[in-house]
């Protein structure tokens, strides 16, 4: 293996885990849930715009800034899923996709309607860095968010494994009636997940603004990436959204390099369709 | 109430008589004879070309006092023609019903075809001040002519230039990639390298052209393949947020190529590149049509810039205001010879075009039998403290080029 293509892998790993953390946001909503965050992308583009304003205004890092984004977007998704999402639960589909996608649009139109269409850059003093190691050049945004990923990735995992609100969400996840019949508040605990589904993806918005520039324009594409990557990994597996995003950017990178650049997205479309047929639940999903 | 009788004399009687005579005789031309040209202006001010086309608007809205001051009378009306042909073509129907006698625009090639075939049903003239597209002008249309260059024009006077360059700056280099958007414009620019580079005796060779999706998050994987080929020269065709990323992840991958040249795009010179990239941004390179710096109507229309769009930057904007300016003056300037705005009239004024003073680079706007000026040279613009700076040719330059660029480091 040559070491420009050991560079690329690189890379792709570490953006990778950046999607992953976006993407474990939808697949932790949908596992406890059951319902599907159309508007995640959108959600992902306002944290952007969070984390550039914090920047712009207070001069707070992106890395920094990611603490009182998740934990705004933490609010923001509790008071969303008593508020709005709770009245759709149960109810057919179809009716929470266009609720979904109705926030989506408002969302989107939104953002435009303030920011307008112009992309925003958040130019860090390190922006340009990178680290030479051996023959590789590793950018210093990528290391630095893709290990702010983990970190995050890890505490929510800690979350749900050893807190007793973690486990009883997860108990609403495997059992709804039963864990209702034990008393605990479901209501309370399906808003607690939508906030941290939020959450994970105020975290990621804010990591994704140090790699790509805020843009009304990426809130589509990052929900079709999100879709992608939790169905590749297992919807409703925190590891598989890791795993399925660390694939997209690896297949992106090397199909980018070794074919031709414009035709990336074709990649990660095929690994889609290539893991819908052979195991259709995700790569670490439950079967169905 | 009382009467003059003295001025009420036989004499006074006659003239009036004969005036009279006149206007009754001869009323189709004292109708057409307006002192003012009504031009439609269309442009997409919003939708996603808005960007552009609000940089052409704002040159429309200072360009009337600037033709004024060379004796020219326009009344503009201003439409958005929201980046979509179909709001195009209806606008256009529009403007002519509500009287407009000439159209200018539209900045992007779908929607000037839109208006075009509109113009030549109505046979109302089309000055088209932006696009690129070849078949504008070979498709037969009467009533259009275009001071702008075709596709093929524009990297054909793009690569002189860079010869031009490469002689200036006496570099060798030896090897080049061409990295291009795959959207329509970037799609087109490939077509024209593909026919001309080969014919165009450049002293390097194009190892490769590499297509991006200007949606990409970023272009790392582009610039590390572009790494691995190792060119000494980087040609590209992008716009500014790709531009952005592109200097972005060729800075992060320490990449130091002799020169990153534009044959003829978008993006190395917008406001949004320097803003983003500041001391990084210099030394970039786009080959392309420009405004002259040394013209006197050009300085005209700087200082009504400047006083009229005060928080935009000329030397920025130039490019798409110029265009539209020499657009409006192209029309204004027939107007003027024709005496009249009727449309055929106006028409054959324009087919007659010898205008010498204009704002961009290039010699006497003449258009051929299809209604295209040929001769609109490139010029050679380097980003010299984050301002795009005409560096060739000579005879209009206000400095000279500097490559190779100076390396990245140290300029962070």
């Amino acid at each position: 293996m040559t070491a420009i293509t050991l560079n690329v892998i690189v890379q792709g790993v570490l953006t990778g885990l950046v999607y992953g953390l976006m993407a474990l946001g939808l697949s932790v909503i949908f596992g406890v849930m059951r319902v599907v965050n159309f508007a995640h992308g959108e959600f992902t583009v306002v944290a952007m715009y969070a984390a550039f304003i914090l920047f712009e205004v207070l001069h707070v890092e992106p890395l920094i800034a990611l603490l009182p984004i998740a934990a705004a977007f933490f609010g923001i998704g509790y008071l969303l899923q008593r508020t709005l999402i709770t009245p759709f639960i149960g109810r057919a589909e179809h009716e929470q996709f266009i609720l979904l996608v109705g926030l989506a649009t408002v969302i989107v139109n939104g953002v435009l309607l303030i920011f307008g269409p112009d992309a925003r850059p958040i130019n860090l003093p390190y922006s340009f860095d990178s680290y030479a190691v051996g023959p590789l050049f590793i950018d210093k945004v990528r290391v630095l968010a893709a290990i702010a990923a983990l970190v995050a990735a890890s505490a929510l995992f800690l979350f749900f494994r050893y807190t007793r609100t973690g486990t009883a969400i997860r108990a609403c996840a495997d059992n709804l009636t039963g864990a209702a019949v034990v008393g605990l508040n479901v209501k309370q605990l399906y808003a607690v997940t939508f906030g941290l589904g939020l959450a994970c993806v105020g975290a990621a918005g804010s990591l994704m603004a140090t790699i790509a520039d805020a843009s009304p324009g990426l809130a589509q594409a990052y929900t079709l990436l999100a879709f992608t990557i939790v169905i590749i990994g297992g919807l409703g597996s925190m590891a598989g959204a890791l795993i399925g995003g660390v694939l997209i950017g690896v297949s992106e990178a090397l199909a980018g390099f070794y074919i031709q650049p414009s035709m990336k997205s074709m990649f990660s479309f095929a690994l889609l369709i290539i893991v819908l047929v052979l195991r259709p639940q995700g790569l670490m999903g439950r079967r169905l | 109430m009382s009467f003059n009788h003295h001025r009420f004399s036989r004499r006074n009687v006659l003239a009036g008589a004969a005036a009279g005579a006149v206007l009754l005789g001869a009323p189709a031309i004292v109708r057409a004879q307006a002192k003012s040209l009504k031009i439609a202006v269309l442009l997409p001010q919003s939708g996603y070309l808005a960007q552009a086309g609000q940089s052409c608007h704002r040159g429309a809205l200072v360009s009337p006092a600037v033709l004024a001051d060379f004796g020219h009378h326009v009344e503009l009306i201003h439409i958005d023609m929201e980046s979509n042909p179909d709001v195009a073509r209806t606008q256009t129907e529009r403007a002519i019903n509500e009287g407009a006698q000439c159209i200018v625009g539209a900045f992007d090639s779908a929607g000037t075809l839109a208006i075009a075939q509109v113009c030549e049903q109505r046979q109302v003239p089309l000055v088209i001040n932006i696009a690129a597209a070849p078949q504008l002008t070979e498709q037969g249309y009467k009533y259009l002519v275009r001071n702008f260059p075709t596709g093929g024009m524009l990297v054909k006077n793009g690569l002189h230039q860079i010869q031009a360059l490469i002689d200036a700056t006496k570099i060798t280099p030896k090897t080049a990639v061409f990295l291009h958007a795959n959207d329509n414009f970037g799609m087109a620019q490939r077509k024209g390298m593909d026919a001309v580079f080969p014919t165009a005796g450049l002293p390097f060779k194009l190892l490769e052209s590499i297509a991006y999706d200007p949606k990409a998050q970023d272009l790392s994987v582009e610039v590390t393949k572009i790494r691995g080929l190792n060119p000494d020269l980087l040609l590209v065709v992008t716009r500014a947020a790709d531009a952005i990323k592109l200097i972005r992840d060729t800075v992060r991958q320490k990449f130091q190529p002799m020169g990153i040249i534009s044959p003829g795009a978008p993006g190395l010179y917008d406001e949004e590149f320097y803003k983003a990239l500041g001391p990084l941004a210099d030394y970039h390179i786009d080959a392309l049509p420009w405004a002259n710096p040394k013209s006197k109507v050009t300085q005209a229309l700087e200082a009504a810039f400047k006083k009229g769009q005060p928080n935009y930057r000329f030397a920025v904007e130039c490019f798409n205001v110029g265009f539209t300016f020499d657009a409006l003056l192209i029309a204004a300037d027939a107007f003027k010879r024709a005496g009249t705005a009727s449309g055929p009239e106006l028409m054959k004024a324009l087919m007659a075009t010898d205008l010498a003073d204009h704002a961009m680079i290039g010699p006497p706007v003449k258009f051929d039998a299809k209604g295209q000026n040929v001769n609109i040279p490139s010029s050679c613009v380097q980003n010299r403290s984050q301002t795009p700076t005409v560096v060739l040719p000579a005879e209009v330059a206000t400095m000279t080029p500097v490559l190779p660029m100076p390396p990245w480091q140290g300029r962070t």
